[in-house]
């Protein structure tokens, strides 16, 4: 077996909105949803990466009392989460295909250090960075 | 819900909004009821909000991100103080100079100068978290800010 990291989670604030935001908006497959009464272990996973898992978490019981639950819903409506990158083969194409289908840019595909870079928020709040090849 | 860990998180959503909008066009006036549309909520309440989710001032808030704008245009490009000013949001390079050098410490052609020399260690970090990690700290107003400098107050005696 491959060693190395398997599976980084994100929390939302509601899972079937994540994962339907995921898989029908960024082309993410999903891969294991299981649930054990208010559990829901749910994650997806890129095509290009078999060996990489995101999960899609709601903070919440059993891991975490109301306190802490409504603390990290928080943190993540704030957009105070890790910063999140994607990789794409071309930015720009990216750029209109997900804003076509109603993803939150909140940068527009700009030119920068050689590379292509866009921004982009989950329903939830985590922001991503998407970065593609510069086309020259 | 006055206290900070009680805001709803829908609301925090909305008020993210407003922080995204700024951060991509730091460059545009504001004003407060423009703000305020896009997250949804009343002028009333929107700068208090603001604040208490984010630490900030709206206002406050704005000019850091032009600072940093204006940091970037200084560091990577040759264009002059006078152009950057006028990109970065102000309306004359005097009020642009002041609150530079109110809030970075340095007048911009020092700044310009320094970042050149220091370029090149910092080229494996993404360009956006790069720019982010070099945000001026602003959590005391700008007019406080002087007032303790012509004191001869060092913020870190406090």
């Amino acid at each position: 077996m491959n060693q190395g990291v398997e599976t980084v989670g994100l929390y939302v604030r509601d899972q079937d909105e994540a994962l339907a935001f995921y898989v029908d908006k960024l082309g993410f497959k999903a891969h294991t949803d299981v649930r054990n009464g208010d559990y829901r272990w749910l994650t997806v996973q890129h095509p290009d990466q078999p060996s990489f898992q995101l999960g899609l978490f709601k903070p919440g019981p059993p891991m975490h009392d109301a306190a802490t639950a409504q603390g990290l819903q928080a943190m993540v409506a704030k957009g105070a989460m890790p910063p999140l990158v994607l990789a794409v083969a071309d930015c720009r194409a990216a750029y209109e295909r997900m804003r076509g289908l109603g993803v939150e840019f909140t940068q527009e595909p700009t030119d920068r250090y050689g590379a292509v870079d866009a921004s982009f928020r989950d329903p939830s709040g985590n922001g991503w960075k998407m970065i593609g090849k510069s086309s020259h | 819900m006055t206290r900070e860990n009680t805001q709803d998180p829908a609301l925090l959503r909305r008020l993210l909004r407003a922080k995204d909008r700024m951060d991509a066009a730091s460059h545009e006036d504001w004003p407060v009821d423009r703000l305020a549309d896009v997250s949804a909520v009343s002028q009333a309440h929107f700068a208090r909000s603001f604040k208490q989710a984010f630490g900030v001032p709206p206002h406050r808030y704005l000019l850091t991100r032009r600072i940093e704008r204006a940091t970037a245009l200084l560091r990577d490009t040759d264009l002059p103080v006078t152009e950057i000013a006028f990109r970065t949001g102000w309306q004359s390079l005097g009020t642009f100079g002041r609150i530079f050098r109110d809030i970075t410490g340095e007048t911009p052609s020092t700044v310009r100068k320094r970042a050149r020399a220091a370029a090149n260690a910092l080229e494996l970090v993404p360009g956006c978290f790069l720019s982010a990690a070099q945000r001026p700290e602003l959590d005391i107003a700008v007019l406080e800010k002087r007032r303790r400098i012509a004191a001869g107050i060092n913020r870190s005696d406090q």
